[in-house]
C-alpha cells in the first residue's frame, strides 16, 4: 500500500486512487458530523443550518449568543454544576478503588482470578438500560434513588472496568524484583506501593481515569433513572432538549464538550506513545 | 569470608541430598518447620493478601451493580401482590372454586370482600388493579371502583344485628369478644401510637373462623394504618357479613363461654330469622364485571407468590385461565421488536464492517506517523460525548438541515420534496453507524498489524494478481478482527437506547426504548425487568462468544 510502483497498470493506478478517495469519505463522514457543529454553533439567529449570510462569510451572521445563553441559562449552569460535582467525585472512588483491586489481581496467586474478573468487567458488558433498570429498582428499595451519593455510586461502577483494564494493563510489564528490591532495602508494603510501584504504573492510572471520568461526564442513561431533577446532569439536559423542543444553545454545548474530548483525547494518547516508548514497544 | 573460601563447604551430591531427606524425614524450614508446610503458609498469606486488596471493590460492585441486576432478575418473576393484598379470596378459590366457566361460590365473594375492604384502607387495591390489568384490561377500573363500593357489603346484617341488641355497634362488645383480655389490658388508655399488636382471644378462630379472620384484619388496618384504637372504632360492615356467615353456617356458639356469651348465643338464634342476600348480588350491585368468570380466573392465574407471566408477556403469550395462549393480534408487539432490534443490529454491524474494513485496512498498511495521525480522526468521534455525535446528526438530518440543504443546493433533490432522513429507521442506522464505527475500525486494525506484509509479498512473488493476493492470503488473516469488530458492535448495538429514541422516531426504535417506556410510564416493572432479563440473556451469550474468540483479557482501548 505504501507507494505506487513506477510500473504500476492504470487499472492499478485507479484502484490505488480510488481506494484512498473512498477512505478519504469514510473519514469525512467519521470526523464531518463532529466538525460541522463548531461552526453551526456560532450562528447568530437560531436555525440549524448555514444561513446564506455564513455561507458568504459575513461576520455579522456569526455571533456568540448560544454561549452566551449557555453561560448565563440556570438549567444549564445547574447542569454544568452537577455534572463537574458527580464525574470527579465518582471518578476518584473509581480509581483508588480500582487500582488497589488491579494491584490485586496482579499478584500471581489470586483464587477465582476469572470469576472476580468476569464481575469487575460486567458493568462494561451489561446493556446500559438494564443497569439503569436495575440500579433504580435496587436504589428506590434502599433510598439511594434520586440521591447525589446514588448517581455517583453507580457511575462508580460503570467506570471501574475502564480503571481495571488500563491499569492491570501496565501492571503484565511490570518487574515483580523492583517490589522485593523494596522491600529488602526495608520499606514497607504501603511505601514501596507509593515509591516504586504507583509511579510506573502511573501513566496506565491517568488513562484509567480519563476514561472513568469521560464515562461519567458523558452518561445519561443511568443517571436519567438513577438520578432526580436535582441531579440533572449536562447530557441529560442535552437529552431533554433534544427531545422535547431542540434549542441552538444545544450545538454550542456540544462545542464546549468536543473541545474537552479533544483534551482528554490528546493526554490520553500522550501518556499512552510514552509508555509505549518507555517499553520500547513503538519508535513514534 | 576469607574462611569459607580457604576450606570451601563440601556440597552434596542431589544423590546425597535424597538420602539425606530420606533420612531426616521432611525438608526443614530455617524456622524448624517442614519446609512445606512453611511454603504452603506463605502461599495462603499471599493469596489472602491479594483477596484483601480485591474485597473493597468486589464488595462495590456486588452491592452496587451485581445486587441490582439480580433484584431485576427477581422482580421478573415475583408477584407477590395477588397473594399479599387478596390472600383470603386465593384460599377460597384454590378449595371452592372448580368449575372455571362458572361463576365462584359465596365464600369466594365473602372472602373478596374482607379482602377487599381492607386492601382499599389501606389504599393498595388500586395497586392489585393495575397489576391484574397487564393481564387482563378492564380489572384496573374494576378494582378503583369497588374500592369504595365495598364499604356496602354487609351493610344488611350490620344494620339487623344492631336492630337485634345495640351493643353490636360498641367497639367496646367486639373487642371483649374477639380480643385477648391481655391485650385489651395493654391497649386501654394507651396513646393511640403505642397500641401492641393485636391479639386474638384463645379459642374465638374455632368458633368463628371468619369473623375473627376478617376482625383480625379490621384491627391490624385500624392501629398501622390509621394509628386508631380499635377498642374505639366501630367495626366495618363487613366483619357483620362475616359473623352472619359464620353463625348461619351453624357455628358452636353453646361450647363458647367467654365474654359476651350471652349476646353471641342471642345472635345466633336470631340469625335464621334474618333477611338475607347473596354476597354474589352485593358484588353485583358494585359492578357486573364481577360476576365474570374470566375476571375470578385471572386472579387465580396470578395467584402463585412467583409467575412466568411477565416473560410470556414479552414474548407477546399470556397466561390465561386456559393455560398458556398468543396475545390478540393487535398487542402483539415485543416479537417484532425484538426481531427489529435484531435485524438493525445486524444491518448496523454489517454497515460498520463496510466502512471499517478499508480504513483499517489503510491505517495498518500507511507508514506508522501517517497512521497515527490518521488515526486521530477514527479516535476523536471515539471519544466525543454521545450526546454530542446523536445532536449533530438530529441538527444535518433534519428537513431543514444542512445535508437537505445541500442536496437541494445541488439539485438532487426538490425543495418541496425534501428527503425524510429522521425519525425512521434510516436515521438511526445512519447515526448509530457513525457512532459504532470506532469500535469495528480499532479491534480490526490491532488484528491487521499483526499480519505480516511479507505474505502478500510472497504470494504476488508467486504469481497472484492484487486481488488473489488480498483475498486468498491477507483477508483470511483478518477474518478475526472482523469477528471481534462485529460482536463487539452488535453487542453494543443492540442494547443502545439513547440514539434511537432521539433519531428513531416510531419506527426506528428497539427494545431498550420499550423497556425504558415500561420503567418510567407504563409503570409495569415486571415487564420492563423480563424484557431487560432476555435482553441480558443475549448479551450475555454473545459476550461468552466473544470471550472464546478474543478473550476479554485482549480487550484495548484507545
Amino acid at each position: 500500500m505504501a507507494a505506487l510502483p513506477p510500473y504500476a497498470s492504470p487499472v492499478q493506478r485507479a484502484w490505488y486512487y480510488g481506494f484512498r478517495i473512498l477512505c478519504g469519505l469514510i473519514f469525512f463522514f467519521l470526523i464531518a458530523p463532529i466538525i460541522v457543529v463548531i461552526p453551526l454553533s456560532f450562528n447568530a439567529e437560531d436555525f440549524f443550518t448555514f444561513t446564506p449570510g455564513m455561507l458568504a462569510l459575513d461576520p455579522d451572521a456569526y455571533g456568540t449568543s448560544h454561549y452566551r445563553d449557555f453561560f448565563t441559562n440556570p438549567a444549564w449552569q445547574q447542569a454544568l454544576g452537577n455534572s463537574v460535582r458527580i464525574a470527579p467525585m465518582a471518578t476518584l472512588l473509581a480509581v483508588s478503588l480500582g487500582t488497589l483491586a488491579a494491584v490485586g489481581l496482579s499478584q500471581s496467586h489470586v483464587p477465582f482470578k476469572g470469576a472476580i474478573m468476569a464481575i469487575l468487567i460486567s458493568p462494561m458488558i451489561v446493556p446500559l438500560i438494564i443497569s439503569a433498570a436495575g440500579m433504580y429498582f435496587f436504589y428506590s428499595r434502599i433510598g439511594l434513588q434520586g440521591t447525589y451519593w446514588g448517581v455517583v455510586m453507580a457511575h462508580t461502577a460503570l467506570g471501574i472496568p475502564f480503571v481495571i483494564i488500563t491499569v492491570t494493563a501496565t501492571l503484565v510489564g511490570f518487574d515483580r524484583s523492583l517490589t522485593r528490591a523494596s522491600a529488602s532495602l526495608g520499606a514497607g508494603p504501603i511505601r514501596t506501593f507509593f515509591k516504586v510501584q504507583m509511579p510506573l504504573i502511573l501513566p496506565g492510572v491517568i488513562s484509567g481515569a480519563l476514561f472513568a471520568f469521560i464515562t461519567s461526564f458523558d452518561e445519561v442513561v443511568v443517571v436519567l433513572f438513577v438520578g432526580s431533577a436535582g441531579q440533572k446532569t449536562l447530557p441529560w439536559q442535552m437529552f431533554i432538549g433534544l427531545r422535547e423542543q431542540i434549542s441552538p444553545t444545544i450545538l454550542a454545548v456540544a462545542t464546549v464538550l468536543v473541545a474537552i474530548s479533544i483534551l482528554l483525547l490528546t493526554t490520553v494518547e500522550f501518556l499512552r506513545r510514552r509508555s509505549e516508548r518507555l517499553r520500547g514497544m513503538s519508535p513514534g | 569470608m576469607t574462611d569459607a573460601t580457604a576450606e570451601p563447604t563440601h556440597r552434596p551430591s542431589p544423590r546425597e541430598q535424597k538420602e539425606m531427606a530420606e533420612q531426616d524425614g521432611p525438608m526443614l524450614a530455617a524456622d524448624g518447620t517442614p519446609l512445606k508446610r512453611s511454603l504452603n503458609r506463605a502461599l495462603r498469606a499471599q493469596k489472602l493478601r491479594a483477596l484483601m486488596l480485591i474485597a473493597p471493590l468486589l464488595i462495590f460492585i456486588l452491592v452496587t451493580f451485581v445486587a441490582p441486576i439480580a433484584d431485576m432478575l427477581f422482580r421478573s418473576v415475583e408477584n407477590q401482590i395477588v397473594s399479599e393484598t387478596v390472600p383470603r379470596t386465593i384460599v377460597a378459590l384454590d378449595e371452592t372454586w372448580s368449575d372455571h366457566d362458572a361463576v365462584p361460590g359465596e365464600a369466594v365473594f365473602a372472602a373478596m370482600a374482607y379482602d377487599l375492604k381492607e386492601a382499599a384502607e389501606r389504599r393498595e387495591h388500586t395497586r392489585l388493579g393495575s397489576r391484574l390489568n397487564y393481564e387482563t384490561t378492564g380489572i384496573s377500573s374494576l378494582f378503583r371502583r369497588s374500592g369504595r363500593g365495598v364499604d356496602d357489603v354487609g351493610e344488611i346484617y350490620a344494620d339487623q344485628f344492631i336492630e337485634l341488641d345495640e351493643a353490636w355497634e360498641e367497639p367496646a362488645t367486639w373487642t371483649a369478644l374477639m380480643a385477648d383480655p391481655e391485650w385489651i389490658a395493654d391497649a386501654e388508655g394507651t396513646e393511640d401510637e403505642d397500641i401492641p399488636r393485636f391479639r386474638l382471644a384463645d379459642g374465638i378462630a374455632d368458633i368463628l373462623p371468619e369473623t375473627a379472620s376478617a376482625y383480625a384484619g379490621f384491627a391490624r388496618v385500624i392501629i398501622d394504618q390509621d394509628g386508631d384504637n380499635p377498642l374505639e372504632e366501630e367495626p366495618w360492615n363487613t366483619i357483620y357479613l362475616a359473623l352472619y356467615r359464620d353463625l348461619s353456617a351453624g357455628a358452636d356458639v353453646s361450647a363458647y363461654d367467654g365474654p359476651q356469651a350471652r349476646r353471641l348465643s342471642a345472635a345466633a338464634e336470631a340469625v335464621p330469622g334474618f333477611e338475607s342476600e347473596p354476597v354474589s348480588v352485593m358484588f353485583e350491585d358494585i359492578d357486573e364485571d364481577w360476576l365474570d368468570p374470566q375476571v375470578w380466573g385471572t386472579i387465580d392465574a396470578f395467584s402463585s407468590r412467583y409467575t412466568a407471566g411477565y416473560y410470556l408477556a414479552a414474548i407477546d403469550m399470556q397466561l390465561t385461565p386456559e393455560g398458556i395462549e398468543p396475545q390478540p393480534e393487535e398487542q402483539r408487539i415485543y416479537l417484532l421488536l425484538f426481531k427489529r432490534t435484531l435485524f438493525m443490529s445486524g444491518v448496523i454491524m454489517g454497515m460498520c464492517v463496510l466502512l471499517g474494513y478499508p480504513v483499517a485496512f489503510l491505517l495498518a498498511n500507511l507508514p506508522l506517523r501517517t497512521s497515527n495521525l490518521l488515526m486521530i480522526l477514527v479516535l476523536l468521534p471515539f471519544w466525543t460525548s454521545l450526546l454530542v455525535r446523536t445532536s449533530a446528526w438530529k441538527v444535518l438530518l433534519q428537513q431543514e438541515g444542512v445535508i437537505n440543504d445541500t442536496l437541494v443546493w445541488i439539485g438532487l433533490v426538490a425543495d418541496n420534496d425534501r428527503l425524510q432522513l429522521i425519525n425512521n429507521q434510516l436515521g438511526t442506522i445512519i447515526a448509530m453507524t457513525h457512532i459504532l464505527l470506532p469500535f469495528m475500525i480499532l479491534p480490526l486494525y490491532s488484528v491487521m498489524q499483526t499480519i505480516p506484509p511479507s505474505y502478500v509479498r510472497a504470494a504476488k512473488s508467486l504469481g497472484a494478481n492484487d486481488w488473489t493476493a488480498f483475498w486468498r492470503v491477507y483477508f483470511p488473516q483478518s477474518v478475526p478482527g472482523i469477528g471481534a469488530g462485529c460482536i463487539l458492535v452488535f453487542i453494543l448495538s443492540i442494547g443502545y437506547y439513547i440514539t434511537p429514541e432521539l433519531v428513531g422516531g416510531r419506527t426506528g426504535t428497539f427494545i431498550s426504548n420499550r423497556i425504558a417506556f415500561h420503567i418510567s410510564e407504563s409503570l409495569n416493572w415486571g415487564l420492563a425487568a423480563a424484557l431487560g432479563a432476555i435482553l441480558l440473556g443475549a448479551v450475555l451469550i454473545l459476550y461468552w462468544a466473544y470471550d472464546r474468540i478474543v478473550g476479554i483479557d485482549n480487550v484495548k482501548l484507545g
